[in-house]
């Protein structure tokens, strides 16, 4: 079967994450290797993946974790102990 | 089981029965994940943060709540999420920004952006700063819904499985969302890749098959 651009694209996202079944990402595949629109689409997007996933692209601020410890050591010595409180 | 898990059931089952101080440790390894599974969604580091001790309080107040059938991971992520969704509500009416359920079919495009002329990113133009600074804010332009969801999958790296459960989805949403978030993540940042790339004749190489 010969799939059209249009097609490729519905399926970037399954491509990615490898859930695509075989015989069409056979298909897939075909077209990529002739069609150098769908191929920069994958490849621009893969790009975008792999800098959400880094982990530069977000920092903490300054002092954070202390902040966060030195709440929950309040908390953590108030009278009310987990069990009693109802979830 | 395991190491991490089983250690975690531990830890929980010693704070529930008094040793409180270990707490600390328990949440240690996750204080990134809950923060910036927030601040994307709020999109305000105070907030954020505020928001975090408060999903951290909760997580303490009720890890008597927590069962064992999702990791810990999970449950933690599960309370921000809705930490993060129910002050996105509150905001709502001055924001403009909805979260309703139904708008899926009417976000319109989910097309990619067609790179004509397009090389191969050299990994030095995707080191540059200016380009993470644009992908966060292209992060921030996508609507909640979709927002949620490639937070989950692609900064957090949560399987499809536990995203859902965490934001209380179908699996197949999931995937839809997730489909279309980053389709729109494509189409606002293609020309920054672009831009970024070189005149040298590029190969495009699936570096991950």
């Amino acid at each position: 079967m010969t799939l059209e651009c249009k097609n490729v694209w519905e399926h970037i996202s399954e491509y990615l994450d490898k859930q695509l079944d075989p015989k069409l990402l056979m298909d897939i595949e075909k077209h990529l290797e002739n069609c150098e629109v769908c191929s920069a689409i994958l490849d621009s997007t893969r790009n975008i993946l792999v800098l959400t996933a880094d982990n530069r692209t977000y920092e903490l601020p300054v002092g954070y974790s202390e902040r966060l410890h030195a709440r929950l050591e309040k908390v953590i010595h108030e009278p009310t102990r987990p069990e009693n409180d109802s979830a | 089981m395991p190491a991490t898990v089983q250690k975690e059931k531990e830890l929980i089952a010693r704070i529930i029965a008094g040793e409180t101080n270990l707490f600390h440790e328990l949440i240690r390894p996750y204080e990134r994940m809950v923060f910036l599974s927030i601040l994307t969604m709020l999109r305000n580091d105070q907030e954020a943060e505020d928001a975090a001790q408060e999903v951290m309080i909760n997580a303490f107040r009720y890890l008597k709540s927590f069962r064992g059938d999702a990791k810990f991971s999970t449950w933690l992520v599960t309370i921000a999420m809705n930490e993060a969704r129910q002050r996105l509500r509150k905001a709502k009416a001055a924001q403009f920004e909805s979260l309703d359920e139904d708008k899926e079919d009417r976000e319109g495009d989910f097309t990619p952006a067609v790179l004509t002329d397009w090389r191969e990113i050299p990994s030095e133009a995707l080191e540059k700063k200016e380009m993470r600074q644009k992908l966060r804010e292209a992060v921030e332009l996508l609507p909640p819904i979709y927002r949620e969801v490639l937070v989950l999958r692609d900064l957090e790296e949560l399987n499809q499985e536990e995203t859902a459960g965490a934001l209380g989805i179908p699996v197949t949403l999931v995937k839809v969302r997730l489909h279309r978030a980053r389709m729109m993540l494509q189409k606002m940042l293609a020309p920054y890749l672009r831009a970024a790339a070189p005149a040298k004749k590029g190969f495009f190489g699936r570096m991950f098959q």
